[in-house]
């Protein structure tokens, strides 16, 4: 770990200005950008803490709600305004990591955090674009069963690791982000880029800048909504596949639908064609199977990894049978 | 006298453990220390160019950087005998320690064997700082061809373990069995992963060594230290008072042990090791791939005509390592006709050790996995087929048992388990959307016995202490020797203490092979046996008539402080009878019918392992064995890089072992055995058993709940897609 100077900072114009020094990065549970430090992925300079910074309020706001960057995992899935009205986000977070980590781990922490690409994470004499750029990809043609299918490039396959992430790119959320040019709003599906020939550019933050808010907009897709994980160990481990979804219904008629895949993308993937594959059709498992198929077209595979787009297809069908419950 | 199942007694450290009072090896800190951080080598074969160390020196707090290019040789050339007079000269092979890499004595030489190995070290004045300084170290290489592949290397295997064995002619016999089996079998790279990770603090007073270690053998230890750095055995002091799981991983002395002891030595300061997770996964042992062929020929009424095990393991040219995987082919069925041989193909991969049931565990997953094939070809039931080939002698050399219990086992576990309500045909069993699958396979782990010593010493207040070198890796060792202590002493068990974890205390063999409890217990039986009819001698008494109080009152009548024996226990030259404990394993499991991750629901596993000294540390035991072998059927494997030559899942993130929620309901039947040729304690040890025949058991019900037939471990979703 390269040695770093450390502040705390007590409001966001203060934390931003420190924020904005070169070789700056903010810290908040820390459960990421430490252990990337330990690794030598990430080399900080000057450590910005924002943990005093008071970003940790749940809101009912008009049309939705507000969510501190600050709020911790545990206490946002748990929180009754989201169990009640927003069960794809509490869902989300309680199938994430270990309760130790959700104690500690941020919500803006959280959609920030990098892949587990262990090319990228542990090993880090091998070729990397997104650690290194330009020296290339050891996963696509190496270990790879934990890989995207969906949003790769050549110069990158490393899959998006976050749940709640997938789960606030099906629900519509906004971000509020702020740096020295002042605030912004940026919509999560925007948020995370795909890795294209820079995969070493993974979002929309310019230096400085800090996610203080994540607005979740109300409606019947959030109220209807779940989030299915599935693998290998009944805990502690990142998706295999994973699916928010949010049905807005009429008896058996799904007026529109938003899907959201994990697990499988080199960012959340908000799944566009499933959804245009489900609004204005009947319930039911054919429809389901048909819009998991328009979604998965454009997947592509590696050695390890061809299992993930038969099993994506059946984690969207279960994820939207049991939604349905009843109706389907 | 001593009943089969000893009672449940807490642990004796259980409170220091959960409270923080238990010292590990790396919580010890002594004054003016300093840490040594590793620098692991990143490429799989070749030699080192160049260490450019100038950043890393300059690095705060960098004391030194140590590598082959200013450390002084060790101990006797790689491979040469060493000449008379120097370090390690004509030691007896008993005497050579028990140094990992015998071909690759840290800092020898310029060259690279495997990716992971310690090609130098940074010493600092902090953790933090050497780390620092190890990142900034460095290196250059020229490559060389590495092999990294065992299936290209497949024709190069080497019968290093001299495994090699017939009976019969298990080829003629095969091909004339009117019912046949004939499949391959594969088990990945796994790792031990004990929860603390290896670590020492080394302290050199002139040439006297003082090693904390994290060690499930200290007294080869010291041979090893002695040996290497040319100080007489005596000079060595090893402790290693506790340990936090080892699982085979700190049997052997690893590559850091002797570097950190060197590097203390170099600075002329205590240095403290601490490996970190990753570098867990790189030095430090691993159990390694086997492919295995398992043939097995049978007459229509199932009895086994011919057994044919072989196939090949990973190993390298640096250790002597060879996974023993036909071990248990030799001890199992009863069946004339057998071949078995485990050779092991070299490759520049890190060196393998044995972990918990070494050979057993992937042997007899093959094993256990054909014969649930066998009886689907016979369509016989799968523990009536094993009962047909129960061995009533063994098969190996005709000995006969010291006591088998193994159809009690089958009863007993097939009664809990409800075995009989079994619908043989596949995909037969469901509960919504789960297809539901049963399945079993026997266990079985030798009963190891090695020399070991102890001394007992009793004093005139009536309390005795117990001195033995031995290792506690959370197995109990401590609580069940001080409960064996105080039974043979007719003493309650608050008056003895355990004093272990020395090399100045009476030596004892590696903790490992299961064979600690019949060891060092045999031990200190023996000591306190000699102890109990000394004290009756001072006083002229009847050994019979001494109880609790009588080593108070002869002791004060006799005016004696303390009165101590000690007692040195080996296993007789020749041994007329085969030792092995047996078991077996009734499996649940539930797989999602769309989603097919496999969850085991329930398990009965039955043992007998001789005699039980605690009914309560030997439960923990089989449970701790029996979750290994639930991680080994469906979560644990060591991805290897075949072009970049290093292992890439480094972690506790992508190398999974199950959590809690994995583990649903096990149910564990100790069925009593009295043995009385074993040992003198009647103890078979039951560290190992468990594990083995869990993999194929869960393989089995997976079979019978998918009609999926899954020969490669781990059983992951995607297999059954």
């Amino acid at each position: 770990m390269q040695p770093f100077d450390f502040v705390r900072e007590h409001e966001v114009s203060t934390a931003v200005k420190a924020g904005s020094r070169d070789g700056a990065k903010f810290i908040a549970g820390g459960t990421n950008l430490v252990d990337l430090m330990k690794c030598d992925v990430e080399h900080p300079t000057h450590v910005v803490d924002i943990n005093a910074v008071p970003l940790s309020k749940v809101e009912q706001v008009p049309g939705g709600v507000r969510i501190g960057a600050l709020v911790r995992m545990s206490d946002l899935a748990v929180h009754p305004l989201i169990v009640k009205n927003f069960p794809a986000i509490s869902q989300s977070l309680l199938v994430s990591a270990s309760p130790q980590i959700r104690n500690m781990a941020s919500i803006g922490g959280n959609l920030m955090q990098r892949t587990r690409c262990p090319y990228f994470r542990e090993l880090t004499w091998t070729p990397c674009n997104k650690r290194n750029p330009g020296s290339g990809c050891s996963a696509i043609e190496g270990e790879n069963r934990l890989h995207a299918i969906l949003g790769t490039s050549d110069a990158c396959i490393a899959t998006h690791p976050s749940d709640l992430a997938v789960a606030v790119a099906a629900l519509d959320g906004v971000l509020t982000l702020r740096g020295p040019k002042g605030e912004r709003q940026v919509n999560a599906t925007d948020f995370h880029l795909l890795p294209g020939n820079t995969p070493h550019i993974e979002h929309d933050l310019k230096h400085g800048e800090m996610i203080t808010s994540l607005f979740i907009p109300d409606g019947p897709h959030a109220k209807r909504s779940s989030y299915l994980k599935i693998r290998d160990r009944a805990s502690f481990e990142f998706a295999l596949t994973a699916a928010a979804v949010g049905l807005d219904l009429d008896g058996s008629l799904i007026r529109s639908a938003r899907v959201a895949f994990g697990g499988v993308g080199t960012k959340p993937w908000r799944a566009k064609f499933a959804e245009a594959a489900l609004g204005g059709q009947r319930a039911t498992p054919d429809v389901f199977r048909a819009a998991a198929e328009a979604e998965m077209k454009s997947a592509v595979a590696h050695r390890q990894n061809a299992y993930k787009i038969e099993l994506m297809k059946r984690t969207l069908v279960r994820a939207l049978s049991d939604l349905a419950g009843g109706v389907a | 006298m001593m009943p089969p199942l000893g009672p449940p007694l807490d642990r004796v450290d259980g409170r220091k453990k959960v409270t923080g009072g238990a010292k590990f090896a790396a919580e010890h800190n002594l004054e003016n220390m300093a840490y040594a951080a590793m620098v692991m080598s990143t490429i799989p074969s070749g030699t080192i160019r160049s260490i450019d160390t100038a950043a890393a020196k300059r690095s705060t707090g960098v004391i030194a950087v140590i590598s082959h290019l200013n450390a002084p040789r060790l101990g006797p050339a790689p491979g040469q005998p060493p000449a008379a007079g120097q370090p390690g000269a004509a030691a007896p092979p008993q005497q050579q320690g028990n140094f990992a890499e015998p071909q690759l004595i840290p800092f020898s030489d310029n060259k690279v064997h495997y990716v992971g190995q310690r090609i130098a070290v940074v010493v600092a004045d902090t953790i933090e700082h050497a780390a620092r300084g190890a990142e900034l170290v460095k290196v250059t290489y020229d490559e060389t061809p590495a092999r990294l592949d065992m299936q290209q290397f497949r024709e190069q295997g080497v019968d290093r373990a001299k495994s090699l064995f017939t009976k019969g002619d298990a080829d003629a016999a095969f091909a004339s069995a009117s019912v046949k089996i004939d499949q391959i079998y594969r088990t990945p790279h796994e790792h031990h992963n004990p929860m603390e990770a290896h670590s020492i603090v080394a302290a050199w007073d002139g040439d006297h060594l003082t090693l904390y270690d994290s060690s499930q053998n200290i007294f080869a230890v010291q041979q090893t230290m002695s040996r290497l750095f040319g100080i007489p055995k005596e000079n060595v002091h090893i402790l290693s008072q506790f340990v936090g799981g080892a699982f085979g991983s700190k049997g052997s002395t690893w590559p850091h042990v002797v570097i950190g002891v060197l590097a203390a030595r170099m600075v002329n300061r205590p240095v403290k090791v601490f490996l970190t997770r990753k570098q867990l996964f790189f030095g430090n042992g691993h159990r390694p791939e086997t492919q295995q062929r398992v043939a097995l020929g049978a007459n229509p009424e199932g009895k086994l005509l011919a057994m044919i095990h072989e196939g090949m393991s990973q190993s390298n040219d640096v250790c002597t390592y060879a996974e023993r995987f036909v071990r248990p082919t030799k001890a199992i069925y009863a069946v004339d006709n057998m071949r078995a041989i485990n050779p092991i193909v070299s490759l520049n991969l890190p060196s393998p050790t044995y972990m918990r049931a070494p050979g057993e565990s992937p042997g007899m997953f093959a094993i256990e996995s054909a014969m649930d094939e066998l009886a689907y070809a016979l369509k016989m039931d799968p523990l009536q087929l094993r009962l047909v080939n129960h061995a009533d002698v063994n098969p190996e050399d005709g000995k006969p048992w010291s006591s088998k219990s193994l159809k009690e086992c089958y009863a007993q576990g097939a009664d809990k388990f409800g075995w009989s309500k079994r619908n043989p045909e596949p995909r037969s069993m469901k509960s919504g959307r789960d297809l539901i699958g049963w399945g079993m396979a026997s266990a079985t782990y030798p009963a190891h016995r090695s020399p070991a010593s102890a001394r007992a010493v009793v004093k005139s207040d009536g309390t005795v202490t117990i001195y033995t070198g031995t290792h506690e890796m959370g197995m109990g060792t401590a609580t069940v020797m001080s409960q064996l202590a105080a039974e043979t002493l007719g003493i309650p068990v608050e008056r003895v203490r355990f004093e272990y974890g020395d090399t100045t205390l009476p030596p004892t063999p590696i903790s490992a092979g299961s064979m600690t409890a019949a060891s060092v217990g045999s031990a200190v039986f023996g000591a306190c046996d000699a102890l109990k009819k000394r004290v009756a001698e001072i006083d002229g008494v009847d050994p019979a008539t001494i109880n609790a109080e009588s080593y108070h009152t002869i002791l004060s009548k006799h005016y004696l402080d303390d009165v101590e024996a000690r007692f040195d226990a080996k296993p007789p030259q020749q041994e007329p009878h085969a030792t092995q404990a047996f078991g077996a394993h009734f499996v649940e499991v539930a797989i999602d019918q769309d989603i097919p991750v496999v969850r085991v629901q329930r398990m009965v596993s039955a043992f007998a392992g001789g005699r039980i000294l605690n009914a309560k540390t030997a439960r923990s035991q089989y449970f701790g064995g029996i979750i290994q072998g639930i991680g080994m059927a469906l979560l644990e494997e060591t991805h290897f890089d075949k072009r970049l030559g290093t292992f890439t899942n480094v972690n506790f993130a992508e190398y999974m072992v199950p959590t809690n929620a994995d583990v649903r309901s096990i149910d564990i039947i100790m069925v009593p055995e009295e043995d009385h040729d074993v040992n003198p304690i009647g103890v078979k040890g039951i560290g190992e058993i468990g594990i083995v025949g869990v993999a194929p058991a869960i393989a089995n019900a997976v079979f019978h709940a998918t009609g999926k037939r899954v020969r490669d471990l781990p059983i992951t979703i995607e297999k059954l897609m």
